[in-house]
């Protein structure tokens, strides 16, 4: 369905195979190959544009019209300034001086947050960590359930106090598992939130109360590598409601193109810290950008 | 869309409507050439008509003549079965709940099957929605043969004499060939028993441009009958569902509008292109 952009660029620019300066024609029919490439990965339209213009800047400079094929140098700057955006400012997670470390997971609903939880927890222990899950969405039908069972299946203690479904006070829980993970001696706390809705006011609020009450280190957004143009929206939705620190790019395992990955990484300014990539929970590795990068362009 | 002269400008702004809601580049780029050539025939001079016209061809995309209505109910004395699928996390347990829900004020008798014996307490959640909204719930163990289960639903409802079984499946993308392998199997074990009368297709509204896929691979899987778009009550548009119809002719039946039992509609495709225009609904 996708023709890859190397097979698109390679269209339009082969004609052009002599040392040259590409004329602006040509850098405007690259640039809405380009484009198309890009919206068909799912890219929000905004950020396109943004990226659109950074690539038409470089092309037009020596590095292209001194190359042997064009075409392939352009390629190569759509890829560079890909891995540029997905990978700036990499970096590890930021701990607590004083634990317990407070992570803190956010997103839409059925985004892969509660997975997230187990595989994280499960990481983190491996590298000698001792993870506490905090059951604080007391929303979703068996949410609480289901963070028990994958604390059991990764051998996790799970602090749940409420039994969920409409029960309890999600806030008290997240504050009240900051005593208990100091009294069982955790020095990481992942606290699982519920899923909701950028425009819903006041589960963003409950959100950012959640947050104020554990102050983490970490606040992750979790994101469905499957979104499209709404990842703008919804990005900006968890960046001024509850403030976010990091990013996790979920369901990568799938077939879709990850465009959504560039769009949020544009809005929040914030690293994608984490893939998870399939529903066990070892299905999880840090991010690459320059694996994505090719993804999106189908490479 | 608020100028009142066709330049260019507003017809950029017809295809940043359209892409901006996942409308996809082939059917905006479809939908655009046919707006051209129409304004071209009619003389059209305003963005106001080119508006009007652009909410009609979406709506005949959706093809708003085709009967929407679930086979949901008792055929040749057997309930009807309704076979909920979809990719991880769209929502397809809560359709499962919502649905019963509305058959059951109808008066009617629902089994739920627990058929996604895989995700931790997915049968749990579906037996809470089977509580709240008053239908049986079939389940199995944790790890069982989901074809297995799904057949027992069947047999339960048929033997309880319910007016609908509705199987809950678990969320599998489209790419994972044994779990699809798997979804078909369940199909024709139910199908051994009686016939699946209905297969729902669950996608998430805020999907981009993998919604294609999905369609196109399930419904090589199981033949997907109807899509049920949830999550419409957020900010996404779910504009995908125009490429789904356009592509694969595979109608939208229902739409998500929340987490709760009644968050449940119609499909309704003059309120959808209104909303996905930005307008009133
Ligand atoms: N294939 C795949 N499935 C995933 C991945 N992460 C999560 N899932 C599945 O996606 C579905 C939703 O995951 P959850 O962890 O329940 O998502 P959530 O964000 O906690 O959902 P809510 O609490 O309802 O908002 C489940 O079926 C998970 O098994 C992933 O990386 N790959
Ligand atoms: N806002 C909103 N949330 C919804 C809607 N439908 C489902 N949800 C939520 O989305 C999340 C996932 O829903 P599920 O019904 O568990 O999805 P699923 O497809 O069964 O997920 P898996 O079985 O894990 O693949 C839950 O938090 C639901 O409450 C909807 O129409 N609107
Ligand atoms: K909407
Ligand atoms: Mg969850
Ligand atoms: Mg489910």
């Amino acid at each position: 369905m996708f023709a890859t952009l190397s097979d698109r660029l390679t269209g339009i620019l082969t004609k052009l195979r002599s040392k040259g300066r590409l004329t602006d024609a040509d850098i405007d029919a690259a640039a809405r190959e380009i484009r198309l490439a890009l919206l068909e990965a799912d890219v929000a339209l905004p950020v396109v544009r943004v990226f659109i213009n950074a690539v038409k800047e470089r092309a037009r400079g020596a590095e292209v019209s001194q190359a042997l094929n064009p075409g392939q140098q352009v390629i190569k700057i759509v890829h560079e300034e890909l891995i540029g955006i997905l990978g700036g400012e990499a970096r590890r997670l930021q701990f607590a001086k004083q634990p317990p470390t407070v992570i803190m997971l956010a997103g839409l609903q059925g985004s892969g947050k509660t997975t997230l939880a187990g595989k994280l927890g499960r990481w983190l222990r491996e590298q000698g960590h001792q993870p506490l899950l905090v059951a604080a969405d007391l929303q979703r039908p068996n949410a609480v359930n289901q963070l028990q069972v994958l604390g059991e299946r990764a051998n996790l203690e799970v602090y749940a106090p409420q039994p969920g479904n409409g029960v309890g006070d999600p806030v008290q829980v997240a504050r009240d598992a900051l005593d208990h993970a100091r009294r069982q001696a955790r020095d990481i706390v992942i606290v699982d939130t519920a899923g909701r809705l950028g425009v819903d006011a006041e589960m963003m609020a409950q959100a950012a109360a959640i947050r104020d009450a554990t102050s983490p280190d970490e606040t992750l957004f979790v994101i469905d590598a499957m979104v499209g143009q709404d990842a703008v929206t919804t990005a900006e939705a968890f960046r001024d409601g509850v403030g976010i620190t990091g990013v996790v790019l979920a369901k990568l395992d799938g077939d879709a193109r990850g465009g959504a990955a560039l769009s949020v990484r544009h809005v929040t300014g914030q690293p994608i810290l984490f893939a998870s990539t399939g529903e066990k929970l070892d299905d999880f590795d840090v991010f690459h950008p320059d694996r994505l990068a090719g993804r999106i362009l189908g490479m | 869309l608020s100028r009142d002269r066709l330049d260019e400008d507003a017809w950029e702004e017809v295809e940043e409507t359209l892409l901006g809601a996942d409308v996809g580049v082939a059917a905006t780029t479809d939908l655009v050439a046919r707006l051209r050539e129409r304004t071209r025939v009619l003389g059209t001079r305003s963005a106001d008509e080119l508006r009007a016209m652009l909410s009609e061809e979406l709506v005949a995309v959706l093809a708003p003549e085709l009967d929407r209505t679930l086979a949901a109910h008792r055929v040749d004395g057997a309930p009807g079965v309704l076979l909920m699928v979809g990719v991880n996390g769209s929502g397809k347990t809560t359709t499962c709940g919502k649905v019963a829900r509305v058959l059951v004020a109808d008066g009617h008798s629902v089994v739920l099957g627990a058929a996604d014996t895989f995700r931790a307490a997915a049968a749990d959640q579906l037996a809470t929605w089977a509580g709240r909204v008053g239908a049986e719930v079939v389940r199995g163990a944790e790890g069982a043969d989901p074809a297995s289960v799904a057949f027992d639903a069947v047999r339960r409802g048929a033997e309880a004499g319910v007016e609908t079984v509705v199987i809950d499946t678990a969320g599998r993308l489209q790419n994972k060939v044994g779990l699809m392998d798997e979804l078909g199997k369940v199909k024709r074990v139910i199908e051994k028993r009686t016939r699946v009368t209905e297969t729902l297709l669950v996608i998430d509204a805020t999907t981009g441009q993998n919604a294609l896929t999905q369609a196109k691979v399930f419904t090589e899987a199981v033949d997907v009958t109807g899509v049920v778009l949830t999550k419409l009550d957020g900010s996404a548009k779910g504009g995908i569902v125009i490429g789904v119809q356009r592509q694969l002719g595979i109608p939208v039946k229902l739409v998500g509008l929340g987490e709760g039992p009644d968050d449940l509609a119609p499909f309704d495709p003059k309120q959808f292109v209104a909303a996905l225009l930005g307008g009133a609904p």
